[in-house]
C-alpha cells in the first residue's frame, strides 16, 4: 500500500472570457451609449425633483393606483431624487462591468515584517525623542502630566451616575391613597357610582390637587380600568368581591407582562386583553389570566363610595402594578 | 286690475303666473301638512310601533324571542332602547348574515321608516337611550379635535387603532374601522355598547366630549397622507411587511445583477 497521496496541482486561473464590447467595437459603442442612456435617466430624475419642487403646488392630490391619493408635490420630489441616485450608480457599475477592463491581475501578498533596518531605526527614533523630551530627568512634568492623565480618566466614571438613580420603592407605590377619588381620564371629574351602566367602562386616574402638573410616569403607575358588570356576574373570592362596589370593578391598567396599558375590553365575553401581546384578563374571575404570556392578574384596586355615592379608593394597592422586576415579590 | 289685464299677452304673463301658483300651492300644503302632523303625532306613533311589532315578529322574533326576551343565540332586547336598533339595523348589522364571530357592516335590510318603527317598537316595551337628533349631533360646532384626539387615545385607540383604522380582538372578533361611519351610528356605539364594545357612560364622556371624538375621527378620515401610501395606516406591521419584502426584494436583485458578469 502506497502511502503516496498525489497533490492535487494548482488548476490556475480559468482562461480569461472576452466580454462582447472588448471583441467587438460596435458593441463598445452600444454599451456606451448605454451608460450614457441610464446617466441621461439620473438628469431627468433630477429634473423632475427641480421641477416638482418649483412648479408643483404643495397641496395638489392625485389619486394614483395601488398608492391611493397621493401628494403629487411629495411624490415627484421623492421619485425624483430615487431616480436620479438610482441611475447614477447602475450607470457606474454597467459601465465598470462592460467598459473598464475586466482582465484578472494576481497581486502576490508581501511578508508583514518590515526590514531588520527599518525596525532599527524606528527604536533609535523612539530612543532619540524619549531621551530629547527629557522625561527622565524633569520629573514635575512627569508627575503632573500622570496626575492629568489619571484625573481624565476619572471622567468617564462620571457617565456612570446616568444608570441611577436607584427606582428606591417608586416601583412598590402608585398616587392611590386610602380616600382618593376616582377621576375620568381626561377630563379629572368625580365619577359616581350611578353615572356608569352596566357594561360601562370608564379610564380613570387619582384625583391630585393640579391636574395639570400631573406626570406621565405617574400615569404610568396610576392608570385604572373602571368596569361595571351585574354583581351577579362576579365569581370572586369573598375578600376580592368586597373590593367591588354594586358590581364595579377597578383593575389596574398596567399589564402585569410588559407593562402596556390593558383596555380592550369585550363587553359579551368580560374578557380585557392587552394589545402588545394577547394577554387575556378574565373580569368576572378578578382578572385571572387565561390566554397569553401575563403570569399574574391585574392588581386590583379596592373601591368604595363617599357619602354622596362618588367612587373612592379605600386603600392603596396592595401589591405593585405593572410588570415583574428584580426585587418584586412575585407571591 | 285693468292695468294689470292690459299685461295678460305679455310673453312673461304665463311663466309669472305659473311660479306664483306653484308658490302659493306649495305654501298652503307645507301649512296644511304640519297641522295634521302636530295633531295625529300620537296616533302615528301608536301606529308606528304596531308597525315595528309586526316588522320584528317577521324578521326578528325567531332569534330575539316574541318579547325580546332573547334566546340561546341572541341577547335580550330589553331596554337596549332605539338607540342601539337603529344603529344595529341601520348600519346592516342586524339581521344577522350569518352565525360568525361577529356581526359585520353591510347594507341595511330594512329602509330607514322601518328602522324607526322598530325602534319605536323596542323603545316602546322598556326604555332605553334614545336616537340622537341632528340638533345633538353638530359635531363641527359642539366638538374640538384636540381634545377628541386625547379622548380617543385614552378610550377608543386601543381597540379601534391610533388613527381609528380598527384593529383585531379574541376569536376572529374585530373592533371595526371608524373610517366612512355616519356621525349618528359612532354616537350610537358609545352610548348602548354594542357588541364586544362597552358603553362609555355620559357623564364619564359627555355628550360634548362625545362630538369632539367624532369630530376628532372625521378630521382623521379627511387627514391627507403627505407621507405617500398610507399603507392601511395601521403603523410598523404593514410598513415591516413592504419594507422586507419589496424593499428587501429589489436589494437582492440589484446584489444578483452587481455579481453577474457581463458578457
Amino acid at each position: 500500500m502506497s502511502n503516496d497521496i498525489e497533490a492535487i496541482k494548482d488548476p490556475g486561473l480559468p482562461a480569461h472570457v472576452h466580454r462582447q464590447a472588448d471583441l467587438n467595437p460596435a458593441a463598445a459603442d452600444r454599451a456606451e451609449r448605454q451608460v450614457a442612456i441610464l446617466f441621461g435617466i439620473s438628469a431627468l430624475g433630477t429634473l423632475l425633483l427641480i421641477g416638482s419642487y418649483i412648479f408643483i403646488p404643495q397641496d395638489k392630490f392625485l389619486f394614483i393606483p395601488l398608492m391611493g391619493s397621493q401628494n403629487i408635490h411629495q411624490l415627484g420630489l421623492g421619485l425624483g431624487m430615487a431616480i436620479s441616485l438610482f441611475f447614477i450608480g447602475m450607470g457606474a457599475i454597467h459601465w465598470a462591468k462592460t467598459l473598464m477592463p475586466d482582465t484578472e491581475v494576481v497581486a502576490q501578498r508581501h511578508e508583514f515584517r518590515s526590514s531588520d533596518s527599518d525596525r532599527k531605526d524606528f527604536v533609535d527614533a523612539v530612543r532619540q525623542g524619549a531621551s530629547s523630551s527629557g522625561l527622565g530627568r524633569r520629573s514635575l512634568i512627569k508627575q503632573s502630566l500622570g496626575a492629568a492623565l489619571g484625573l481624565s480618566a476619572l471622567s468617564p466614571l462620571l457617565l456612570l451616575r446616568d444608570l441611577g438613580p436607584l427606582p428606591k420603592n417608586n416601583f412598590q407605590t402608585t398616587s392611590w391613597k386610602t380616600g382618593t377619588y376616582l377621576v375620568t381620564d381626561p377630563g379629572n371629574r368625580r365619577i359616581n357610582a350611578s353615572d356608569l351602566e352596566v357594561g360601562a367602562v370608564a379610564q380613570v386616574l387619582p384625583e391630585i390637587t393640579n391636574p395639570e402638573s400631573r406626570k406621565l410616569s405617574d400615569v404610568g403607575k396610576d392608570a385604572v380600568l373602571l368596569i361595571r358588570l351585574r354583581p351577579g356576574d362576579f365569581n370572586l373570592t369573598p375578600e376580592k368581591l368586597a373590593m367591588t362596589h354594586d358590581g364595579i370593578i377597578a383593575f389596574s391598567k398596567i399589564c402585569s407582562h410588559m407593562g402596556c396599558a390593558v383596555a380592550l375590553y369585550e363587553q359579551q365575553t368580560k374578557h380585557l386583553l392587552c394589545p402588545c401581546h394577547q394577554s387575556t384578563f378574565d373580569v368576572t374571575r378578578g382578572a385571572k389570566v387565561i390566554f397569553g404570556p401575563a403570569a399574574r392578574p391585574l392588581p386590583q384596586l379596592n373601591i368604595s363610595v363617599d357619602k354622596e355615592g362618588f367612587l373612592i379608593a379605600r386603600q392603596p394597592f396592595s401589591e405593585p402594578v405593572g410588570p415583574s422586576f428584580w426585587e418584586r415579590n412575585s407571591q | 286690475m285693468k292695468r294689470i289685464s292690459r299685461y295678460r299677452r305679455h310673453k312673461a304673463a304665463g311663466p309669472i303666473l305659473l311660479i306664483i301658483a306653484l308658490l302659493a300651492i306649495g305654501t298652503t300644503f307645507s301649512v296644511a301638512s304640519a297641522t295634521t302632523a302636530a295633531q295625529t303625532t300620537a296616533v302615528d306613533r301608536s301606529a308606528l310601533v304596531q308597525e315595528g311589532r309586526q316588522i320584528f315578529l317577521k324578521g326578528c322574533a325567531s332569534c330575539h324571542g316574541l318579547n325580546l326576551e332573547g334566546g340561546g343565540i341572541a341577547p335580550s332586547l330589553i331596554g337596549v332602547g332605539a338607540a342601539s336598533v337603529d344603529f344595529q339595523v341601520g348600519s346592516g348589522r342586524m339581521p344577522l348574515a350569518d352565525m360568525s364571530a361577529q356581526a359585520m357592516r353591510k347594507a341595511p335590510l330594512y329602509d330607514a321608516a322601518q328602522t324607526a318603527a322598530l325602534a319605536a317598537y323596542v323603545s316602546s316595551l322598556a326604555p332605553g337611550p334614545e336616537v340622537p337628533n341632528d340638533s345633538m349631533l353638530n359635531y363641527e360646532r359642539d366638538g374640538s379635535t384636540a381634545a377628541g384626539g386625547e379622548l380617543f387615545r385614552n378610550n377608543c385607540a386601543m381597540c379601534h387603532n391610533f388613527a381609528g383604522q380598527g384593529g383585531a380582538l379574541s376569536q376572529g372578533k374585530y373592533a371595526p374601522t371608524l373610517m366612512g361611519v355616519d356621525p349618528k351610528y359612532i354616537y350610537e356605539a358609545m352610548i348602548t355598547g354594542p357588541q364586544s364594545m362597552p358603553v362609555f357612560s355620559n357623564k364619564t364622556i359627555t355628550p360634548a366630549e362625545k362630538l369632539s371624538i367624532i369630530k376628532w375621527v372625521k378630521s382623521a378620515e379627511s387627514e391627507p397622507n403627505l407621507g405617500g401610501a398610507s399603507l392601511g395606516r395601521v403603523g410598523p406591521v404593514t410598513e415591516g411587511l413592504l419594507g422586507w419584502i419589496l424593499g428587501l426584494g429589489v436589494l437582492i436583485g440589484v446584489a444578483v445583477w452587481l455579481a453577474m458578469k457581463a458578457r
